[in-house]
């Protein structure tokens, strides 16, 4: 029953609302780049699922469908 | 930083397995070979300058416009050691690390977005030298416009349902002599119900809200509830969503949501916004599917 309604400058915004926006929102640009972070393959479970928590069924669009890539080598 | 110019690019057109392997090869100290971490699109002519002073990027590196066929990247030179795909791929790996790229990218849309419209780039798009920049504009020209007229002077408001924390278990009743198992297996069969049906109540109010505020809005995006590990919150999260409101209905929404979570006694509603559209980026009609 209680909202917050503060406007974003004026409190620390919560990481996960973040990652929300920039892991599943935003432009995704393909071909020209380093790295794609939807073809990170975390090493790390919990940092995996982290991100796929907030990823997960919610493709972009103007995502090109994921092409499966071979696990690099650290 | 010299200043991008709206000359066609030639590499443009140049084979980019071409130019990849040149680049390899060269490695990232030439000049092509600085990477550019990309935070934004704008329109040229709306190109921030003084919001950009303000900000450092990712790198702690001014961010500046590059333009290109009457549009304009914001973006700024990142170190290869952090950001070029090997190390990239295990720095993101890092959650602390990840925090402060995520707080750094949103900061810089935030300031270029606070009088201008802004089409946010996905977290962690980093590019090849100023030419790349070129290419992601070229590439994304006509997506680009249609996102920009499409999300001119609007913004994106978060809304989280949560499901107000359960009333505590009802003091059972006391183990007597005359309790027997079929007495027991009608109780716990008992909280089940309740249980179920305080949780169907809690999906229908989130429903409720979520309807009532995707009729105001020009869009509506539902993201994943978010998980209690990384939300830290002890109430289990039913609805996420982003709504693209008009920037002079803001208030109006922002009322809305205060009397829905007055009318919903068995919900907690959480708003956070105004955001750049970062959820609105997609073509029109996406992510409207109902919870």
């Amino acid at each position: 029953m209680t909202t917050s309604t503060s406007p974003l400058a004026h409190r620390q915004i919560a990481l996960v609302d973040l990652l929300d926006r920039l892991l599943a929102g935003g432009v995704v640009i393909t071909g020209d780049v380093t790295l794609r972070i939807a073809d990170v393959d975390l090493v790390r479970i919990d940092l995996r699922a982290l991100i796929s928590s907030v990823n997960e069924n919610v493709p972009s669009p103007w995502d090109e469908p994921r092409e499966p890539r071979e696990p690099e080598e650290p | 930083m010299t200043d991008a110019t709206n000359v066609t690019d030639p590499t443009d057109t140049a084979d980019p397995t071409r130019t990849a392997e040149a680049t390899a090869a060269a490695g990232a100290t030439t000049a092509t070979g600085t990477l550019e971490y990309a935070y934004a699109v704008v329109r040229e002519a709306d190109a921030p300058h003084a919001a950009l002073e303000r900000v450092r990027g990712v790198a702690g590196e001014p961010v500046r416009a590059v333009r290109h066929l009457g549009l304009a990247v914001l973006a700024g030179p990142v170190p290869a050691a952090d950001f070029d795909e090997g190390p990239l791929r295990e720095r993101l790996e890092d959650l602390t690390w990840l925090e402060g790229v995520a707080r750094a990218h949103q900061q810089v849309v935030d300031a270029a977005g606070a009088d201008t419209c802004v089409i946010p780039v996905r977290m962690a798009t980093v590019c090849r030298g100023e030419e790349g920049l070129r290419r992601l504009l070229a590439s994304g020209r006509d997506r680009f416009a249609t996102a920009l007229d499409r999300l001119e002077g609007r913004v994106e408001w978060g809304v989280k349902v949560y499901a107000a924390s359960a009333p505590a278990a009802e003091p059972s009743a006391e183990p007597s002599a005359a309790s027997s198992g079929r007495d027991y297996l009608r109780r716990r069969s008992a909280q089940r119900r309740a249980s179920e049906q305080r949780w169907e109540h809690t999906e229908e109010g989130a429903r409720r809200v979520h309807e009532t505020l995707a009729a105001l809005a020009e869009g509506a995006r539902l993201h994943p509830p978010q998980d209690v590990r990384l939300s830290g919150e002890a109430d289990r999260n039913v609805l996420n969503a982003a709504y693209l409101i008009p920037h002079e209905e803001s208030e109006a929404f922002a009322h809305r949501v205060g009397e829905l979570a007055g009318l919903e006694t068995a919900l907690r509603l959480e708003l956070t916004g105004p955001w750049a559209p970062y959820s609105f980026v997609a073509a029109e009609g996406n992510g409207r599917a109902e919870p």
